[in-house]
């Protein structure tokens, strides 16, 4: 710095310089944390996808995920996930619903919140060991419906090692979360805004059709697409569930690294850029309504 | 309105349903290992197992070293972006929130390509490089929550103030982070270290395609091969994850709050 004053330079650019380059230190080891740990393992993945085994580009590997198997896997996933995703939101935004503003006494609230933050976080094999112990063949609710109501739960087609099954497992960590959510937007509703409404003589129906869902919309539809992708990418719980007998991505991928099936490795590549791809689009679809979302709660 | 109560109470009877009867009915399948009567025989059965005793430390030792690692990470780093970089918060916020976006079996697929043992950085190649490498993988998946927690807690205070106060009473960068800071943000870093506790504690998948010892992949395997054990193993997993939120709503209630500072 004193060298570019005694050159008689303008003052105010060397030095701007100077301190940016010695605050951008600061945050080194972080970034190169992030790089080597996060997004050049991620790299690695998305450019094998477009590989062949001798390093040249192609775009076998992609066109390969068009297989039976590999379409009927992501097809299933896709379905689980949206279901999941879909009656998560409903349910918790019925449950915030009642809480915020259905008239339920204030006590209610602080510990559903609480629990909710369990529950959200509540996953992996552990819960797929309660669904087991609750829906399963000797499980509580089956024997339950048996003995009390005789209800055959698995007579009729229910099966805890299925789509449905999956999807009443997800739910249990997808509802809380859409609590969570849900409730600081539902707590962003002004009085008055329902108020004015019913003075210009709008029925409840009306005011949640013109006045309540245009508000809420983004931040529903963009916690849909956060369930969506949480679902999506969960491994732990449906593995413990069902082993390998349910045929979804993210477990098509785990037997695929521990290199029980599909002996091509860029193959995998391809079925995890996929669900990079996926995964991510939903993810993106969440920030972008969410940034639209607060433009409403202050 | 009295329609709307009504509802109200239905739905949350319903809810509180849903979620009660696999806790209930968990609880109920872990205390029937003894024929007939209700005992606690499956949750000794799993206590005295030699295997639950390495995994669980194992876990709770990878937990531990998470935590500091990720406490040393986050900590500088988002004090530093408050202070000198606020430009860069949103690039930064985006990169801590990727772990949500990127599936873990993905990002320990690319461990698994990138550091094996013919690779430049030939971490699997040993226990503790697994170790460590497995520790990483463990810190990028608490990244979301540890930066937010940490960030918000320095929302409330007064960085800038605080910084240039101790900068003139002659303090150093290594002071002012050890006495000024991280006393300051102590409790949003203790939130963000008990849900990374309750994260990695069960964690499966890292575990799993890394091959090591972890509690996740011990409750896998007793799953597959036990029956009453399992809802022993859940109803304890269960307790963990409880007494970690129940200790972050402890703690948050000491969290300094922004105005009620006087400067």
């Amino acid at each position: 710095m004193t060298d570019a004053s005694a050159a008689a330079l303008p003052a105010p650019p060397p030095a701007r310089r100077a301190r940016i380059s010695f605050a951008w230190v600061g945050i080194v080891p972080f970034l190169a944390f992030a790089v080597l740990f996060l997004i050049m393992p991620t790299l690695h993945i998305v450019t094998g996808a477009f590989r062949n085994p001798a390093g040249e580009f192609t775009l076998v590997n992609i066109a390969n995920l068009f297989q039976p198997s590999i379409i009927a896997a992501y097809w299933i996933s896709i379905r689980i996930s949206v279901a999941s995703a879909f009656l998560g939101c409903l349910i918790g935004f019925m449950l915030a619903w009642a809480v915020v503003l259905g008239g339920l006494p204030g006590w209610v609230r602080s510990p559903l919140l609480t629990f909710s933050g369990v529950a959200s976080n509540f996953a992996g094999v552990p819960l797929a060991f309660a669904f087991l112990a609750t829906f399963g063949r000797l499980g509580l609710v089956t024997l339950i419906l048996r003995d009390w109501f005789g209800i055959n739960l698995y007579g009729m087609g229910f099966n805890i090692l299925s789509f449905g099954g999956l999807t009443l497992t997800y739910l249990f960590f997808q509802i809380p979360l859409m609590v969570l959510i849900v409730t600081p937007a539902l707590d962003g509703m002004r009085r008055e805004w329902r108020e004015a409404a019913s003075i210009l003589g709008a029925t409840s129906f009306q005011y949640w059709r013109m006045v309540a869902l245009p508000i809420l919309w983004p931040t529903l539809l963009g916690t849909f697409a956060l369930l969506f992708a949480n679902s999506f990418g969960a491994v732990a719980t449906a593995y413990a569930l069902t082993g390998s007998s349910l045929s979804i991505v993210p477990i098509l991928l785990f037997a695929q690294i521990r290199g029980d099936v599909l002996q091509d490795p860029h193959l995998g590549y391809a079925l995890a850029f996929g669900m990079i791809v996926i995964t991510g689009i939903a993810n993106f679809v969440y920030i972008w309504l969410r940034a639209r979302s607060e433009r409403w709660v202050k | 309105m009295k329609a709307n109560r009504f509802w109200s109470w239905a739905f949350l009877a319903l809810g509180v349903l849903y979620f009660a009867l696999p806790l209930i009915g968990t609880f109920e399948f872990s205390m029937k290992m003894r024929r007939g009567v209700y005992s606690l025989d499956a949750y000794w059965a799993v206590l005295a197992d030699p295997r639950f005793q390495a995994t669980f430390t194992y876990s709770v030792m990878m937990a531990l070293a998470t935590i500091v690692v990720g406490v040393l990470l986050v900590v500088p780093t988002a004090y530093w972006v408050r202070l000198k970089l606020p430009g860069w918060r949103p690039y930064l916020e985006f990169v801590t929130l990727l772990p949500l976006v990127i599936p873990p079996i993905v990002i320990v697929f690319g461990y698994i390509r990138l550091y094996n043992t013919s690779s430049w950085l030939p971490l699997t190649g040993t226990a503790l490089g697994t170790n460590i490498l497995l520790m990483f993988g463990y810190v990028v998946l608490s990244l979301p929550y540890m930066y937010r927690a940490v960030d918000t807690g320095l929302r409330a205070i007064d960085v800038r103030t605080l910084t240039e106060a101790a900068e003139s009473l002659g303090a150093g960068w290594l002071t002012i982070m050890w006495r000024v800071i991280l006393p300051n943000v102590l409790v949003a870093v203790l939130s963000g270290a008990f849900l990374t506790f309750a994260i990695v504690i069960g964690e499966f998948v890292l575990a799993a395609l890394l091959n090591r010892p972890a509690f996740g992949p011990y409750l896998q395997l007793i799953g597959a091969n036990r029956a009453y054990e399992p809802a022993a193993l859940a109803v304890i997993a269960f307790a963990i994850t409880w007494g970690c939120m129940a200790l972050i709503q402890v703690v948050s209630r000491f969290a300094p709050r922004a105005p009620t500072q006087p400067h």
